[in-house]
């Protein structure tokens, strides 16, 4: 079980005791990165230009499957201005392929940056052309000449398995990719005690992703007298990347230097470019001049990062009749798409959550993920855990549904309570603190529980049906990457880390690096609220330098932005090293004034005699000295007012035989309130009233937060009402672009109220949680209100995550449709 | 020999104004104006976001009408006066609008924002006093994906308030 982690520094009980109340952690500061961004001087990774560089385009598959029998540049290659070509065949020789997470039968998988042989997906990359424009090498891309012999398409999961079935990986044997039973407590007992078994034959979380508005690129440079390639990109994970890309590259890490500074959105989408930073980094060698990738709106569509799609079939619901909840079955089926680029690692991240809010305490999942013949899935905002959370959450409404209970008071009954915490989940994992309930009345309160009945005569006078619906889950952060042996015993990963350099520079600059590759969570601003509590100074004097750069030497093996941790593990770092920094600023003050370090402190931007002002050396003058005017300092002092803090959460490696540990060190806590009106002759709707109430723990800067919990909720709303990847049974996306993909516009917003509360995590250095990714809550709050207004129009169960207005007008048309999903059984 | 980009898309000279300074420049007839502003004249500030017309992040206003730049051709743009993100204030000042989606937390990864911020500009000079309903509409044609819209709603009533915007 994790503790609080303490900071070793050389004086930390008087900065931590003595310094004067924090003005700065708690504070709406203004954010540092906006006025670059509100003048447009930014620099997002599309404006970084080189002389001479190339654009890539890449030639892509029309074929969901197939295998490739020829490949012909040539007549790309002969026009002027374009540079060059590169093939999988090129691919191949020149790497290896990428490091699979799986054991067999996806372990075997042959992945390689461009497709060899075979396509797998609509969209995947098979040649890649380089010109002197961009619009040349699109047009040159016409020119080169595949030839494809069709192959029979996997575009349901639920084929995968069947005998028939064309297989997608011959290496693999199989399209299973991984599986695994997850069984904990005593199932046969808790079914054996329950007075009623709810049982669901299928339910459906669909495929969407954040669709960030800048699409993935890099700009590639190659020195050919280092062998070193600077990789300037809008990679969120360049830590992921770098492990993926060296092996594979056959280069040592200090060949890859990466680059970010402005990133125009992420939400994990932008974690698995890898293959298309291989493709620029060969291309840059091959071709001797710098090249330019930007991805195309409908590339990225067709090929990025789609979010996991997730099949639970024969579900059974333990119920007693008050309505406690003893545990569930259930067998999940993951949609992995084409390639393993994050999975199955991502794919059973659920595991943080197992028990989502609740109770129960006997659980088994039977999980399998499958390759299909789509865009591979990779971290989406809430990845994983939204799935099975969405489940969770649908279990609840479904079980009260069908027992004619309120979903209100299941929910109070059954969610773990606030003097349980710290919790530990069935599978080890511990919940750091919470009030569910407490939020939830939050919650209520804003929605106008008490006046929903007249709201729903008022709309049934109007000809609506209204109903509202309770979205909880959860936003486990800082995750112990132990939990990958779960999958792969062989894996030499666990824990994690992040890194923040601080100093004090010669004219009193104090200067802050991080590890991380923020794309819109206000890092520079948040890391300076820290360093200047702690220095006692002014935010406007820390200067925080905007992006990543692998030279600065603050990164660390899991450095990046992404699994909602930078309030632990980003600022436990910061802090961790301005806490070395004003330690030292103390000791050299204790030579210089001539006092103990007992007797000094902070404030004002000097070090100074506690109760004697007048006796202040300021933090220009420390920085002066100690980088400029050293002579006749002592010898020992050990002074370099440059401190590099490595932050590393306490995990313990998971009991791999019983998936049984503690997998993430926070947990934030959402819920949400959403209140439809649907036409019943159309089944179109309209979220008319939202709720979001949040925990993160102490929040350093509210205003960012809240932030935060408005773009989650919008992206919710998003994916519960319209974002879906549709493909056809032929492998085709039927929404590769923002036409087809419906993403919340100005006019689809709902009226929004935003609540809190905050319940310290004891387990971080600020009393922080990771936060970001709660937004789910949207998806399962909608679902839930859908269902309820659909109560009296025959009682359909929403079965799947995603309900555009033509699977309302189907579910009330024909609500014995999804009736025959569920069934109870008494005992 | 197969065509190439010089027989394919012959290049035109034209004469652009952007934020005040005339800029003369060859540039093919296929080239999106927003690629010849970003590329060509490396004002960096309008972004793409989408291949469609539906993002709204390369949004400019061209002779006083908001338009979004990757939906003209550069040459369309020949003798036309154009104004980007770069140019709505003065020196390094803000605007007042621009000031208002700081304050309200308006932008987060800021890649939307420019676009943003000429589709008010325009909304605020032909409507100083817009509802909440004409904000909306009015940037109906921008995509967010990180904020939910809210904060840019209120940071736009900000800034019409007591006019001068």
């Amino acid at each position: 079980m994790s503790t609080t982690t303490t900071t070793p520094t050389i004086a930390p009980d008087v900065v931590e005791t003595e310094a004067p109340a924090k003005q700065w952690s708690g504070q709406n500061v203004p954010r540092k990165e906006d006025k670059r961004l509100v003048q447009g001087q930014g620099v997002f990774v599309d404006d970084v230009k080189r002389h001479g560089m190339g654009f890539v385009h890449f030639v892509r598959s029309p074929f969901a499957h197939a295998h490739i029998t020829s490949i012909d540049v040539s007549k790309a290659e002969e026009i002027g201005g374009v540079y060059g070509t590169l093939t999988g065949e090129e691919v191949a020789s020149l790497t290896d392929p990428f490091f699979q997470l799986s054991t067999p039968p996806g372990a075997h998988l042959e992945d390689y940056a461009l497709a060899l042989g075979k396509v797998r997906f609509v969209g995947e990359p098979v040649v890649a052309v380089v010109a002197e424009t961009r619009e040349l090498a699109r047009d040159a891309s016409e020119l080169v000449e595949v030839e494809y012999e069709p192959l029979d398409p996997i575009s349901d999961a639920r084929r995968a398995q069947d005998g028939q079935a064309p297989i997608l990986h011959e290496a693999a044997g199989s399209n299973v990719m991984w599986e695994g039973v997850y069984e904990w407590g005593d199932l046969d007992a808790a079914f054996a005690e329950a007075d009623r078994i709810v049982k669901i034959k299928e339910l459906h979380f669909h495929r969407f992703n954040s669709t960030p508005l800048e699409c993935d690129g890099a700009l590639v440079e190659y020195n050919r007298g280092t062998a070193q390639w600077t990789i300037h990109t809008n990679n969120q994970f360049p830590g992921f990347a770098a492990i993926m890309m060296g092996p594979a590259m056959r280069c040592g890490l200090d060949k890859l230097r990466f680059v970010t500074q402005d990133i125009g959105g992420g939400f994990g989408n932008k974690i698995t470019s890898h293959p298309q930073l291989v493709v620029c980094c060969l291309l840059a060698r091959k071709l001797r001049r710098p090249i330019q990738w930007t991805e195309w709106r409908t590339d990225f569509h067709l090929s990025m990062s789609h979010g996991n799609e997730r099949w639970f079939h024969d579900t059974e619901v333990a119920v007693k009749a008050d309505g406690t909840l003893l545990g569930f079955r259930t067998k999940a089926l993951d949609d992995a798409g084409a390639w393993l680029r994050y999975e199955p690692l991502g794919g059973v991240i659920w595991a943080q959550v197992t028990p989502g809010m609740y109770r129960w305490r006997h659980i088994r999942l039977d999980f399998t993920q499958v390759a299909t013949n789509k865009a591979p899935v990779s971290p989406n905002r809430g990845y994983s855990r939204m799935q099975h959370l969405w489940f969770t959450e649908r279990v609840i409404d479904i079980v009260a549904h069908e027992l004619d209970l309120d979903p209100v008071e299941v929910r109070k009954r059954n969610y773990i309570r606030a003097d349980e915490m710290p919790y530990e989940t069935p599978n080890g994992c511990v919940y750091d603190s919470g009030d569910y309930a407490k939020m939830l009345d939050v919650a209520l309160d804003l929605i106008g529980w008490s006046g929903i009945d007249e709201r729903r005569r008022d709309a049934e006078a109007r000809g609506k049906l209204l109903g509202v619906g309770i979205g909880s889950t959860l936003d486990s952060g800082t995750n112990n990457f132990g939990q990958s042996r779960m999958i792969n015993p062989e894996l030499q990963f666990s824990g994690n880390n992040e890194v923040a350099t601080v100093k004090l520079d010669i004219f009193g600059e104090i200067v802050v690096t991080l590890g991380t590759t923020p794309q819109g969570q206000g890092h520079e601003t948040t890391a300076a609220q820290v360093v200047a509590d702690i220095l006692s100074c002014s935010v406007d004097d820390v200067h925080v330098r905007a992006g990543h750069d692998s030279y600065w030497n603050s990164h660390a093996g899991f450095s990046g932005t992404y699994a909602s941790q930078f309030a632990v593990t980003g600022l436990g770092a910061v802090k961790g090293a301005t806490d070395l920094l004003a330690g030292e600023i103390k000791k050299l003050g204790s030579v210089i004034l001539g006092a103990p370090e007992e007797a000094l402190e902070l404030a004002e931007g000097t070090v100074r005699i506690k109760g004697t002002p007048e006796a202040a050396l300021p933090f220009m003058a420390c920085g002066a000295i100690i980088n400029a005017n050293n002579a006749g300092l002592p010898e020992d002092l050990g002074v370099t007012l440059n401190c590099r803090y490595v932050y590393r959460p306490q995990f313990e490696v998971p009991d791999v035989e019983r998936k049984f540990g503690n997998l993430t060190l926070t947990y934030a806590a959402q819920v949400h309130a959403a209140v439809v009106e649907i036409d019943p002759e159309t089944g179109a709707y309209d979220v008319v009233d939202y709720v979001a109430v949040d925990d993160c723990g102490k929040r350093i800067n509210p205003q960012i937060v809240e932030g935060q919990v408005m773009g989650a909720t919008a992206q919710a709303l998003g994916a519960a009402t319209h974002e879906q990847f549709v493909y056809d049974e032929d492998g085709n996306l039927l929404t590769p672009n923002f036409y087809d993909y419906h993403v919340p516009h100005a006019l689809d917003m709902p009226p929004l109220q935003t609540g809190y509360i905050e319940s310290a995590s004891p387990f971080t250095p600020l009393g922080t949680k990771g936060m970001g990714e709660g937004g789910g809550a949207g998806i399962h709050a909608v679902c839930a209100a859908i269902q309820d207004a659909l109560r009296s129009r025959g009682g359909a169960i929403v079965w799947d995550s995603c309900n555009p207005y033509h699977r309302v007008w189907e579910m009330l048309e024909h609500p014995e449709r999804t009736r025959e999903l569920v069934e109870v059984v008494e005992r | 020999m197969e065509p190439t980009a010089a027989t394919v898309s012959p290049a035109r000279q034209i004469t652009v104004t952007i934020n005040g300074t005339t800029y003369e420049r060859e540039v093919e007839a296929r080239k999106l104006l927003i690629h010849f502003i970003r590329d060509d004249l490396d004002l960096t500030g309008s972004h793409i976001g989408c291949d469609t017309g539906n993002c709204g992040a390369c949004s400019v206003i061209v002779d006083g009408t908001l338009l979004k730049s990757c939906m003209l051709l550069a040459v369309q743009a020949d003798g036309a006066s154009i104004e980007t993100v770069e140019g709505i204030a003065d020196d390094d000042e803000l605007t007042k609008l621009q000031q208002s989606f700081s304050d309200r937390h308006a932008l987060q990864c800021g890649y939307c924002t420019p676009g943003m911020l000429m589709s008010a500009t325009a909304l605020l000079r032909a409507n100083p006093q817009p509802t909440e309903e004409e904000i909306r509409k009015a940037l109906q044609g921008n995509i967010c994906r990180c904020t939910g819209y809210w904060n840019i709603f209120e940071a736009v009533k900000d800034a019409a308030d007591g006019a001068g915007a």
